[in-house]
């Protein structure tokens, strides 16, 4: 029998969101955090975050409850074993996303709000990217057993695993590097040239750091996770490739003297592409090791192309708005250079 | 308490806290909307300024809508494991749109607040309509899931709790979907304008307002009563149309509200009172004899199942009769108060009497009463069922530990919010008082006849 391809193109998809979140996520918390660290700087370098971060941040968590739901309704036992063995990591996000959200409307309505804001809004900025890539590592392996008939997270391992912390390294560089190189280009665009030189040098430094760090996790994985190292040897290409993109994007840097921030910015959005695809490659068949895997989580056929056909005509539909959202925000010099 | 007892309580809670702002940002949205539209039509400056202090509270409630229903949402996979495996297979569409409702939700609002400066009147119209749009798309899509718990449809269920024949579309367009999508809708504009009435009535009984103030507050109160009066309207009669829908698809939540145990024909309705669990009785309350025979199926002498007829340990909480009193009280008495407000305003003189200004102070806080009391009705009464005669709550529930200390924690920040909400609600007004709004408006109205 030929093996069906829809379980493939549904954990396709939940990349593909996964990764659109985590590079939307990256740079809407580091942004928030910047601004945080900028707040009294002489720069435009705070304002700018903020005025960034303002409309956007609704829409970024938009895409956090997308990502859930198509969890949720591609692979419904996911969903199940997820929930089971997330709940208390994933109420402490809840809980830290309710207050950051809140407190940012809250400021754009009452002044006195502000400073406790720029504190609220940048520390939740930095706890909240690495809670939730704390959750990777669970999936590899040797933190889940089962109790009583069900599956249990293992708690005080978790907390004291070296991978689990190499991990949260690893997201907060690649916080902190994928939201200054995107400020340096909304900088750039806004003609701040002090704020641009103050992201540019953020980046030059972290960039470096993301890529040890990443390359660091593989050497502290639990042992319970030497399946995927050697998965992920295997698709050593893919990563090389990723490599090469990431030499490409950040010595776009320097080019032309003071460099090309729209450059760097593709050419590393590409390169955590890459990394995401070949890291979910590695990472099949199993979705949580040993428990589940993708195939066994798949739901039904006739809903699984609902919810295809859903994605895609809801995307389309939607699509003006999102260019229309950009023009706004990301491209109107009287948005941009709106003083304040 | 049991692990299935908290991941109620819990869930209750955080749908409690987050309907309160998601209702309230569906119905003063759509009185921002009415207010643009007026405007334009009028060319009555009073309008734009209710059109611009509306949506600052819009903005503020909505900030709160979306992350507590982003918790809601993430809750559902955390405390009912079990059910959303079955959500999963066959009713996972509706939740899949609701996302893209919420999309346009967030992304037009974005626009409407920090753009709404750069925009020409009739696209600040439009994207204030799609803000409308996108949360009411939200609360109609939910409104499917939740009816197909009520009324599942679209998949059959092996012995063994395997789902097979699954039709997504069916199990959206589930038998209870339009009709209580349309209730949920109409309540929800209710809500919106009776909280509008509210706060106008508020600052029309101040006596320190400027007769400009109070002049712009009392078309506010006008237009919100008029939506309020239409809007209850329709709630009570969707709602009608929802009671009998219980008759067809599920007679023990309709016997469990009315106390009935008996079937019979020429039922009776009763009002108020308790079901005492000895007797199987209403006590105390008042009975209309052969009304809910007629409100079920329009005769006299439609039969309606009572309780004896289903098994006990399937039949709902004997206080759910409470709950659907006190909604249907709330509702007729609002219907009532908006009736009046209209007749004084038209009929009578045009002021309305200080009484009838106080009694609307409470007619927000009491419509959204309503709302909560209806939704607790409708999932109590479904009880113990969570997916209608397929999977029960107890099975839904999560198996994880730490259930209790997590209520806690979310109840004390749920609490916080709220404080912190109204405060920042409070002090923004006061800063921001409306003659601010009414002499800037005139201002800009001179440089531009200069």
């Amino acid at each position: 029998m030929v093996k069906p391809i829809e379980p493939s193109i549904a954990i396709l998809v939940v990349w593909i969101l996964i990764y659109i979140y985590s590079m939307a996520g990256s740079v809407d918390f580091g942004a928030s955090f910047w601004a945080m660290i900028y707040r009294n700087h002489e720069t435009q370098a705070g304002n700018m975050a903020n005025r960034f971060l303002s409309p956007t941040w609704e829409i970024t968590n938009t895409i956090l409850v997308l990502m859930v739901v198509a969890v949720v309704a591609f692979f419904p036992q996911a969903a199940f074993m997820f929930g089971t063995i997330l709940l208390v990591p994933l109420s402490l996000i809840l809980i830290l996303i309710l207050f950051r959200s809140s407190f940012m409307v809250f400021s754009y309505s009452v002044e006195g709000f502000q400073r406790t804001l720029k504190w609220v809004s940048g520390l939740t900025g930095l706890l909240v990217p690495v809670l939730l890539i704390s959750a990777l590592p669970i999936t590899e392996g040797g933190f889940v057993t089962i109790q009583g008939g069900y599956e249990t997270l293992q708690m005080t391992k978790w907390l004291s695993s070296p991978s689990v912390y190499i991990y949260m390294l690893f997201g907060l560089t690649s916080e902190l590097f994928l939201s200054s190189l995107f400020l340096a280009d909304y900088a750039r665009e806004s003609e701040e040239r002090d704020a641009y030189q103050i992201y540019r040098k953020q980046a030059i430094l972290f960039g470096p750091l993301s890529l040890l760090m990443a390359a660091l996790t593989v050497p502290l994985m639990e042992p319970e996770a030497a399946w995927l190292i050697s998965n992920l040897e295997a698709n050593r290409g893919w990563f090389l490739f990723s490599v090469v993109l990431f030499v490409i994007g950040y010595s776009a840097l320097w080019w032309s003297k003071t460099g090309k921030p729209r450059v760097a910015v593709v050419f590393v959005a590409s390169q955590y592409a890459v990394a995401t695809f070949a890291y979910g490659k590695s990472h099949l068949p199993y979705m949580i090791y040993p428990y589940l895997k993708v195939d066994d989580a798949f739901t039904n056929l006739d809903t699984f192309y609902s919810l295809l056909s859903v994605l895609i005509v809801g995307m389309a539909i939607l699509l003006p708005g999102f260019l229309i959202f950009w023009r706004l925000f990301l491209k109107d010099r009287r948005y941009l250079q709106k003083k304040e | 308490m049991d692990t299935v007892t908290l991941s109620r309580a819990f869930f209750g809670t955080s749908l409690a806290f987050h309907i309160i702002f998601a209702t309230l940002g569906i119905g003063i949205s759509f009185m921002v909307f009415l207010s643009e539209v007026m405007h334009q039509l009028k060319k009555d400056n009073d309008y734009a300024i209710m059109a611009k202090r509306w949506t600052k509270s819009v903005a503020i409630l909505l900030g709160v809508a979306i992350p507590s229903g982003t918790i809601v949402a993430v809750q559902l996979s955390l405390l009912w494991p079990g059910f959303m495996k079955i959500v999963g297979e066959v009713i996972s569409v509706p939740f899949q749109v609701e996302i893209f409702a919420f999309f346009l939700e967030a992304l037009a609002l974005s626009i409407y607040v920090y753009a709404a400066d750069r925009l020409p009147p009739n696209m600040r119209i439009l994207s204030v309509f799609l803000v409308f749009l996108g949360a009411i798309g939200s609360a109609i899509l939910i409104t499917s899931a939740n009816t197909w718990m009520n009324t599942p449809a679209g998949f059959d269920m092996a012995a063994d709790g395997t789902i097979y024949n699954v039709d997504p579309w069916k199990a959206f367009f589930n038998p209870s979907f339009l009709q209580t999508s349309y209730h949920v809708s109409v309540s929800a504009l209710m809500v919106g304008a009776f909280a509008v009435a509210s706060v106008a009535a508020y600052r029309l009984l101040k006596r320190d307002s400027p007769p400009q103030a109070k002049s712009l507050h009392y078309k506010a109160l006008t237009l919100s009563l008029v939506v309020a009066f239409f809007m209850s309207l329709l709630t009570a009669l969707s709602g009608h149309g929802s009671g009998q829908n219980l008759q067809q698809h599920n007679p023990e939540k309709l016997a469990a509200a009315e106390g009935l145990f008996e079937t019979q024909r020429y039922a009776p309705l009763a009002i108020g009172g308790y079901v005492d669990p000895e007797t199987h009785k209403v006590k105390y309350g008042i009975e209309i004899p052969y009304l809910l025979s007629f409100i079920a199926g329009n005769r006299f002498d439609t039969e309606v199942k009572g309780l004896y007829e289903f098994p006990e340990e399937t039949w709902p909480p004997f206080y759910v009769h409470t709950l659907f009193n006190v909604m249907v009280g709330i509702g007729t008495l609002l219907l009532l108060l908006a009736g009046l407000g209209l007749y004084y305003r038209w009929k009578k003189k045009r002021h309305y009497p200080k009484w009838l200004l106080r009694s609307f102070i409470f007619s927000g806080p009491l419509a959204m009463l309503g709302i909560e009391f209806g939704w607790i009705f409708s999932c109590s009464g479904r009880q113990p069922w969570t997916i209608y005669g397929y999977q029960t709550t107890a099975e839904a529930a999560t198996r994880a530990a730490h259930v209790g200390f997590l209520l806690i924690l979310f109840a004390i920040v749920y609490a916080v919010l709220s404080v912190l909400v109204t405060i920042v609600m409070i002090s923004y007004f006061k800063r921001h008082p409306v003659m601010d709004d009414i002499e800037q408006f005139s201002k800009s109205q001179v440089v531009k006849g200069g």
